[in-house]
């Protein structure tokens, strides 16, 4: 990274401080620019919907915070200090690997295809993280985990690997296993893009009695439009890499200004 | 001579023999996971000095005959000062043969584990080490079996060429009675047979025993 | 210690080369045999008369699961003891390729059943004979993506080979054994040995390799 460090702040202070802000945040596949100079604010508490085009970019937002993949140019802040990058002699430098395990620690991801660990039970699952990586006893783990599998209406099929449950019962487990690690932010990538239609519904009623919460910072990306609608606080339209526009899914959704939002919302009414 | 009388009058021998390749096999087949293992996962280190010495390792006992080897470790290797026993070093040249055979099951099977599984992991916040040795690992070991189950017959074949350093396996001992008494029939056919039956009938069985137990554990069976 | 001795290497090296020579021919003779005894093997197996296919199902897998080692020893002095008096050189091209032929038929049997079930219809709907059917449609596609795993034998066979020295093929190892006895001396011989198996069994794993590469993206199998 040969951009100049010294523009951006190195920590985020003040009461109005995001919860999360992508600075400048640009991404690049060999020739190809996925995210170009990404500006985008999350307050703590808000739950923010990603659309837009496949391609657009939207779920390299969520794979870049999760840390899934590096940045090339710009700085992500998550809960006031920098995540891709820490504070080293009053500037800042590339994050070394103590520094993003322990950023990694406030966020929590669930994936488009679950990603299970397949030799490990649903309660197993649920307690891998909080055993192996926050240390909680066994104990302390698995009451944690069943408190989490029975919120998610999951405790029945705590013994059960995820071989023998539906995809919206492994999406579920799945939430759970994120949740258990007491993230501050939570990333949700498609998570209903690969569920058969009958059971989309158990996945969002759990995103959404999450949502009304408001304990945690949500960031989805998502291909329904109207589940978009019913629980974000605010909407993103992604197209080629940076925001088209953005604004509360009243706004968005029913008045739209930017013609290319109108296309692609036509479009996606139109195939459903 | 009957091949009954053939068994009564060589059998103790036959079976003195079997028991040294059933030591070898066991030993050699523990010396080539262990290799594999280190060798496989070496392969996958982010240093290209650790990849390199595994490199070395697996093209140096893949590209050379075992034959070769055993010959270069009973023979040669002496004159650095290295004097193995025979035993130790039939077992031994057998098992790094075939580990450079097995590292490439272990890495094959740690690169095909799914991409989502390292993701989810690093999503829990677990450390490299972790992520390999309670995500990844056991996945792979469900994936590499299968192969491993035909590499472990090999192993058993290969412990045969320990005859030729005068290891008193069975292949020594057939041999030893067909120069003695020119029944080559008897004296190879009984030993074929042996090898037969440990290879097809007691270490094929126990390799899909354990993929079961595997396959089980992980929630597939 | 150590004591490579430089001139004694290059002195030996003639006939260490020469022995090379005969190594190959007896990699490239038993590797003739074991392609066409094999896929005789595999075929059999495929048909329908089901005494052929078990026979020989076991003969393939009793043969996978001895050592190649007493196979030679058991060709070579038991042939005789039925009227077969063999040379060690025909012997022991009998035994590697009977082996590697249980190996390979393995391989075209693969090859032959990843063909789809369509092929075979469509054949059947243009009335082609079974036989030409094997030869016209099925094989030339069975064969090419069996590639890579043929190759890999071919360098099998060839490390294979020193075992021929046993019964007395006058290949690399046999030689390499004799110098030694001759002159007390073993790290240079079989050292040079090594070295020459590797110079072999590298570039054909790697030509292979490449070959592979390059037939799979003429069928189109990859990009």
């Amino acid at each position: 990274m040969t951009n100049d460090m010294s523009q951006y702040p190195l920590r985020l202070e003040g009461e109005d401080a995001p919860m999360i802000r992508f600075q400048d945040v640009t991404k690049r596949y060999d020739d190809l620019t996925v995210l170009d100079r990404l500006n985008l604010d999350v307050a703590a508490g808000e739950m923010v919907t990603i659309i837009g085009p496949s391609g657009s970019g939207k779920t390299t937002v969520l794979r870049v915070l999760m840390t899934l993949e590096r940045i090339d140019g710009g700085v992500i802040y998550v809960d006031g200090e920098p995540l891709t990058h820490m504070e080293k002699d009053g500037r800042l430098v590339q994050a070394n690997a103590a520094h993003l395990r322990r950023m990694r620690g406030k966020i929590g991801m669930c994936f488009q295809h679950f990603n299970l660990f397949p030799h490990m039970t649903a309660l197993g699952n649920c307690m891998e993280g909080p055993v192996q990586v926050l240390g909680l006893s066994k104990k302390e783990a698995e009451e944690r985990a069943l408190e989490l599998l029975d919120m998610v209406g999951m405790a029945e099929k705590r013994d059960e690997h995820p071989s023998r449950l539906s995809g919206g019962q492994q999406q579920r487990v799945a939430i759970a296993r994120a949740l258990a690690m007491r993230p501050t932010v939570m990333l949700f990538d498609e998570v209903t893009s690969a569920l058969d239609p009958e059971v989309i519904s158990e996945v969002t009623n759990v995103i959404r009695a999450l949502s009304e919460q408001h304990q945690l910072t949500m960031l989805m990306v998502t291909h329904q439009m109207g589940f978009a609608k019913e629980i974000s606080d605010r909407v993103v339209f992604f197209f080629d890499g940076s925001i088209e526009e953005q604004g509360t899914p009243d706004k968005l959704f029913d008045c739209p200004e930017k013609e290319r939002t109108q296309q692609f919302l036509s479009a996606v009414l139109e195939a459903t | 001579m009957s091949y009954l009388e053939f068994l009564s009058t060589y059998g103790e021998l036959l079976a003195g023999g079997t028991l040294m390749t059933l030591a070898q096999f066991v030993l050699a087949a523990l010396v080539a996971v262990a290799a594999a293992i280190v060798s496989g996962l070496m392969r996958l280190a982010p240093f290209k000095l650790v990849r390199g010495i595994a490199t070395v390792y697996i093209e140096l006992f893949r590209g050379t005959s075992l034959l070769v080897q055993l010959y270069w470790v009973f023979f040669a290797l002496p004159l650095f000062g290295v004097s193995l026993h025979k035993f130790a070093a039939g077992f031994l040249t057998v098992g790094l043969c075939f580990g450079a055979y097995g590292a490439e099951l272990v890495r094959g099977a740690v690169v095909s584990v799914p991409k989502g599984q390292w993701e989810a992991a690093l999503a829990l916040n677990m450390s490299p080490a972790r992520r390999m040795w309670r995500i990844i690992l056991p996945q792979a070991l469900v994936i590499m079996l299968p192969p491993w189950g035909n590499l472990m017959v090999e192993i058993l074949k290969g412990t045969a060429l320990v005859a030729l350093i005068s290891v008193t396996d069975l292949m020594f001992e057939a041999r030893q009675i067909n120069s003695a008494t020119y029944l080559s029939a008897q004296a190879f056919g009984t030993a074929l047979i042996v090898y037969y039956i440990f290879a097809r009938f007691m270490v094929t069985p126990m390799m899909r025993w354990l993929e079961r137990i595997m396959a089980r554990r992980i929630g597939r069976a | 210690m150590l004591q490579w001795k430089w001139d004694f290497a290059f002195s030996i090296l003639p006939r260490l080369i020469e022995a090379t020579g005969k190594t190959v021919l007896a990699a490239g003779g038993g590797f003739a045999v074991a392609l066409v005894l094999g896929l005789v093997l595999a075929l059999a197996q495929r048909t329908r008369f089901r005494p052929l296919t078990m026979v020989t199902r076991e003969l393939v897998e009793f043969v996978r699961s001895t050592p190649l080692l007493l196979q030679v020893f058991f060709v070579y002095y038991v042939g005789p003891q039925i009227g077969l008096l063999l040379s060690p050189w025909t012997a022991g091209l009998i035994a590697i390729g009977l082996h590697y032929a249980a190996y390979l038929s393995e391989v075209y049997r693969g090859g032959i059943e990843s063909v789809p079930k369509g092929q075979w219809e469509a054949a059947k709907a243009i009335n082609l004979s079974a036989p030409k059917t094997y030869r016209r449609i099925i094989l030339p596609q069975a064969l090419p993506p069996a590639l890579a795993g043929v190759g890999n034998y071919l360098v099998g066979i060839l490390k294979d080979t020193p075992m021929l020295s046993v019964i007395g093929v006058a290949e690399l190892m046999h030689t390499a054994n004799a110098i030694g006895a001759e002159n007390y001396r073993y790290l240079e011989p079989f050292t040079i040995v090594g070295l020459i198996f590797l110079a072999l069994s590298l570039p054909t794993a790697w030509l292979f390799r490449r070959f592979d590469t390059v037939v799979r993206r003429k069928l189109g199998l990859i990009k």
